[in-house]
Parts: structure tokens; sequence; C-alpha cells
């Protein structure tokens, strides 16, 4: 039973009970994302509000259980944080995912998204969890440059 | 509970090392994805080892001992797979890398005929621009597919395709529609790798004939599996692939109708393809060798023959009559698991031991995942290379179980059980 340690409690709440799931207005940018592979797909919205203060991030997609459970985390931990925070916590996730499980995760910037460490250690599903938070970098440097 | 089986299973699976080897965590294997690739038998990895070890030299240009007995050894390799598929003449059968480059070296027969040393010798069968059509269908693997796609981008020709059925069968209800005077080449599967559908060849060469029209078969996933005659289909080309059938990766057959292997331009042009070369053109060998061009995979051609021998040894009709007796009993069982929709016929009737479905809620990549990761069982998620199929049935992915003569009703147990506790992990 190794890879049932890629299947963290957490991660399977967020599957069954994702957190700000559906497509809402306003919005300053839209992406969609797929991974041609598998087939997974999200659309995105952010919206920016004062103080490049996040106001809400909305999707909604299709996929595995790590690629939907990543972006209902990834809307819990954007919430009220600025546009510059929530960039440093994409990158810390990035390096988490990228780093073949050798990395260590630093929780204080993680969060709830530590959950998935496990899933750097299975090549192939690391594009499912960084599928979201990629969708999300890209919606950001969109809404900026409106 | 193991039913009866005219297969001494537990002696076969002796002769497949790997399958009795433990993944990491002490996860004993459960191979349930032979139509991705086979696992190969002792006598393959043997006679492979043995060539390359003893024998091993390029063959057809050496005039040496290991040449000699290298070209004997390839060549013999395609005696038996002549033999194997009941093709009229030995030199029909082609080496080719794979099923797909058998299918692309078809393809590119067809197109506005300007090859030959001076023009001449172009065929009005592989004629093709604009007004004339290829037929193919909604279930083709992408190596059905594509390769036609750019043959009609090439030449301005059309596409066309048979649909589907909801069972999963193909559907015939328009084909003298499909297939008219238009019609250059039907290119079909014989059986489907997503679905198990056996397709009916008969009923698709009867209009084919009609309107003279070539035929094409992939049988990546038939000749594995059955005992399939050249002579007795009655069609014109026949692709598929070594290691699907227990041979090594890297090597593929196209069978072909003599006469109309003659009358189509070389494919690959360069060594061991020609008759003569002069600076300005050439002349090309008399098939095989034509389709040949360069070093071919030596080794794994004659590790093709010994698979061939292998399957022989057991019996088509056996490893036939297994099959089948695992397919009847798999899809009984999977019809307990709850939510489960099976993609294809669920009957016994003209079909393949390849049961491809989707569990609701559950995305087929955390159905593989768990499958593989606690118990060992290795089963094909995705679309396996068949997107339109998964597109026209609504899906994006499914999780496939495919059986092979090695494969136990005990190891389709696991897989139900398997598939209980994915359910379990996601409730
Ligand atoms: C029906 C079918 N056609 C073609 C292929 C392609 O075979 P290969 O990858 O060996 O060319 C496959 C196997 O993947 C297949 O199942």
């Amino acid at each position: 039973m190794i890879g049932e340690s890629m299947y963290q409690e957490l991660i399977l709440e967020h599957y069954k009970h994702p957190q700000g799931r559906g497509l809402r207005e306003p919005y300053d940018a839209e992406v969609h994302h797929v991974n041609p592979t598998c087939g997974d797909e999200i659309t995105l919205r952010v919206k920016v509000g004062d103080a490049g203060r996040i106001e809400d991030v909305s999707y909604d997609g299709q996929g595995c259980s790590i690629s939907q459970a990543a972006a209902s985390v990834l809307h819990e931990l954007t919430a009220g944080s600025t546009v510059e925070e929530t960039l440093s916590v994409v990158d810390e996730f990035t390096r988490l995912m990228q780093g073949r499980g050798q990395v260590e995760a630093d929780e204080d910037v993680l969060g709830d998204a530590v959950a998935f460490a496990g899933v750097a250690k299975f090549p192939a599903r690391v594009k499912c969890a960084l599928l979201s938070w990629m969708a999300y970098k890209d919606a950001v440097v969109r809404s900026a440059s409106r | 509970m193991t039913y009866p089986t005219s297969l001494d299973v537990e002696r076969i699976r002796k002769d497949f090392p790997v399958l009795s080897r433990e993944l990491p965590g002490g996860r004993p294997l459960v191979y349930l994805d032979s139509g991705n690739s086979s696992q190969k038998p002792t006598p393959v990895v043997e006679t492979v080892r043995e060539h390359l070890a003893m024998h091993y030299s390029n063959v057809g240009r050496a005039m040496h001992a290991l040449g000699a007995e290298s070209t004997e050894a390839y060549e013999s390799a395609r005696d038996k797979v002549a033999a194997f598929i009941g093709a009229p003449s030995r030199d029909e059968v082609i080496f080719t890398k794979n099923a797909s480059e058998a299918l692309n070296l078809v393809a590119h027969a067809f197109g506005p005929h300007l090859w030959g040393s001076s023009g001449e010798g172009a065929d009005p069968r592989f004629a093709l621009g604009p007004g004339d059509e290829i037929v193919i269908s909604e279930m083709e693997h992408h190596s059905n597919i594509v390769p036609w796609q750019l043959l009609v981008q090439r030449t301005g020709a059309t596409l066309k395709w048979f649909g589907v059925t909801e069972e999963g069968r193909l559907d015939l209800s328009n084909l003298d529609e499909l297939v008219t005077e238009r019609t250059k080449i039907v290119s079909i599967a014989h059986q489907s790798n997503v679905l198990g559908t056996v397709n009916p060849v008969a009923d698709v060469l009867r209009r084919a004939r009609e309107v003279g029209a070539l035929v094409m078969l992939d049988a990546s996933q038939s000749v594995p599996h059955h005992p399939v005659d050249m002579a007795g289909l009655g069609v014109d080309f026949v692709a598929f692939t070594g290691h699907k059938m227990l041979g090594p990766s890297g090597i593929g057959v196209l069978w072909g109708r003599g006469e109309l292997l003659d009358a189509m331009p070389p494919f690959l042009g360069g060594g061991e393809m020609i008759e003569a070369v002069w600076m300005d053109h050439s002349t090309y060998a008399p098939i095989p060798h034509k389709f040949e061009a360069g070093t071919p995979p030596i080794v794994e051609a004659i590790g093709l023959g010994a698979a061939v021998d292998y399957l022989q040894g057991i019996g088509m009709d056996a490893i036939e009559a297994h099959e089948r007796e695992l397919t009847a009993y798999a899809l009984e069982a999977l019809r307990e698991v709850p939510t489960l929709r099976l993609i294809g016929p669920d009957t016994l009737d003209r079909r393949g031991a390849t049961l491809s479905f989707t569990l609701e809620g559950i995305h087929p990549h955390d159905v593989g995942q768990i499958l593989d990761d606690s118990f060992g069982i290795a089963v094909r998620v995705g679309h396996h290379c068949a997107r339109p199929l998964h597109l026209r049935f609504g899906i994006p992915a499914t999780t496939r179980a495919s059986f092979y003569l090695y494969n136990t009703t005990g190891e389709i147990d696991a897989l139900v059980r398997g598939l209980h506790h994915v359910q379990k992990v996601f409730a």
C-alpha cells in the first residue's frame, strides 16, 4: 500500500466537497487549461479587488481527484490574500510538486496544500495537481495586463 | 471460484518470469494490460539473447558466416509469420517497426502518383486527389486515423467514417452511402482496442468490392488473440504489431496482396530496398525488400518468429477459447460492481477479451492508481489512443482490463476486489 499515501484524507475531502466550485461573476480574467494526455480540464476565473487582494477564484472542470482537489485547495488558499502572496504560494507548491518527492514542504507557506506532497512521487500525476495552479497563475497575469 | 479452462495456465505462467515477480511493497503482479503490450515468454527472450550473443551480424549484405546466419534467421522469421497468418506468399510479409508504420506505409502509397523512375508504373488504384474518399471508423486507434488525415491533407481527398452504435458496434446502417465509387480504401480495426468488438469484415468487404475500393484491416488486437487467415479474410492489407503478441517491441508487420505491393511506390528510401542506383534515379528491389529500407529490426523480427512458434505451440484455437472463458467470467463478475458502466458489447457475441468501463464519480486515473498501488493490478486508464471513440460516448477516459493466454479467473477476482476497494476510498 505505497500509493494510498497520495490519497490523503484532506485530498479526498476536497474532492468530495469541493470549495468554491462553479463559475461566478464578476471576474477580471478567465482561462481554460487542459491536460492533453489525460483529458483533465479546468476553466478558471479571478477577480482582483482593491490593493491587489483576490476577491474570488471560481472554477469549473473535470478530472481526477488530484486535479479537482487541487483546485478546491487553491480556492481556499487564495481567498483574501494579495496577488503577490498567492503567487509565492504557487511557486512553493510548484517547487514541491516538481521535487520528485525529495523536497521538504514548507507548511507555513502551503497550509493545506502540503497534503499533496505524496503526489510528487508520481510523475504521471504531478501535472494533475498543477493544472489549476498553472491556470491560476495564467489568469492572474492576464488580469494584470488588462 | 475458478472455471475449468482448456489451457494449462499454471504451466504457461511459468514461461513468463515476470508474472511471478513481486512489485515494491510485496505486491504480486496482476497483469491485465496485454492489449497495451504483452509480456514475453522465456523462449522469446532466449532466442533474442542467443542471436545477439552468437549469431549477430547485419542481414542481406554481409558475405560471411555470421551474415548468412543472421540473414537466415531473419528470413525464416518471415516464413514463420507468413505461415502463422496464412499468407499466400512469404514475400507478402513486410517487416515494419510496428503497426503504426504499416498503416502509414499503405497511406503513403496513395497520391497523385508521380513516382516511378520515369513516372511509369503508377497504378490507378492508388491515385488519390480531390473528389476521392477514404473511409475509416469512429472506433479506430489514432494509428488508423492520423495517417489518413495526413494523407487527405496532402492530396485534397476526403476522409469519412463509420459511426459506432450505443452497444459499441460498427454502425453499418449507412454502409452504401459511405462506401461508394468515390472510395479508394476502407481501413478499419479488426478488433477494437477499447470496446473489444470484432468487426464484421465480410459485410464491409462485400460493399468495398462492389465499388472497387481496397480494404485494410488494423489487426493489432486480433492477430495476437485469434486464428487469423489472410487468404480467408479476403482483404487487401493487414497491419499488426509484434509487442502485443509476445514478441519484442520495434517489430510490426504489414501483409498485403503481392500484386498490390508490387504496384505500390516504395515508402522509405535507402539501403536494401534498391535494385540499382544511379545519381539521378533508382530501380527498386522486389517485395518484401522494396519496403524494408535500411538495416531492419533484425533481432526483433527473430524474436517475433520465436513468439509465433510459441503461440502455435499452444495453439491459437486454445488461446481464443481460453480468452473467451475469461471474458465470460469477467462480464459476469463486473456486473456485480455497483455503478460500473461497460463501454462495449456486454455479451460474448463477436467480442474479444478487452473490457473497458467507467465507475460513476471516479476518474479512471484514480482507479488505475489505486489498483496498482494497493494490489499490483496493472490496467490501462485514459483514452487508449482512441479519443474520438471516447468523445462518441461522452466520456474523457475509461479503465481497461485486457486478457491474454496467461491470465486467470483468479486475477479477475482480484480486479473486482480492487474495484470494490476503489469505491470504498471514494465513497
Ligand atoms: C488497434 C490498434 N491499432 C494500432 C496500434 C498501434 O500499435 P503500435 O503502437 O505498435 O504501432 C494499437 C496499439 O497500441 C492498437 O491497439
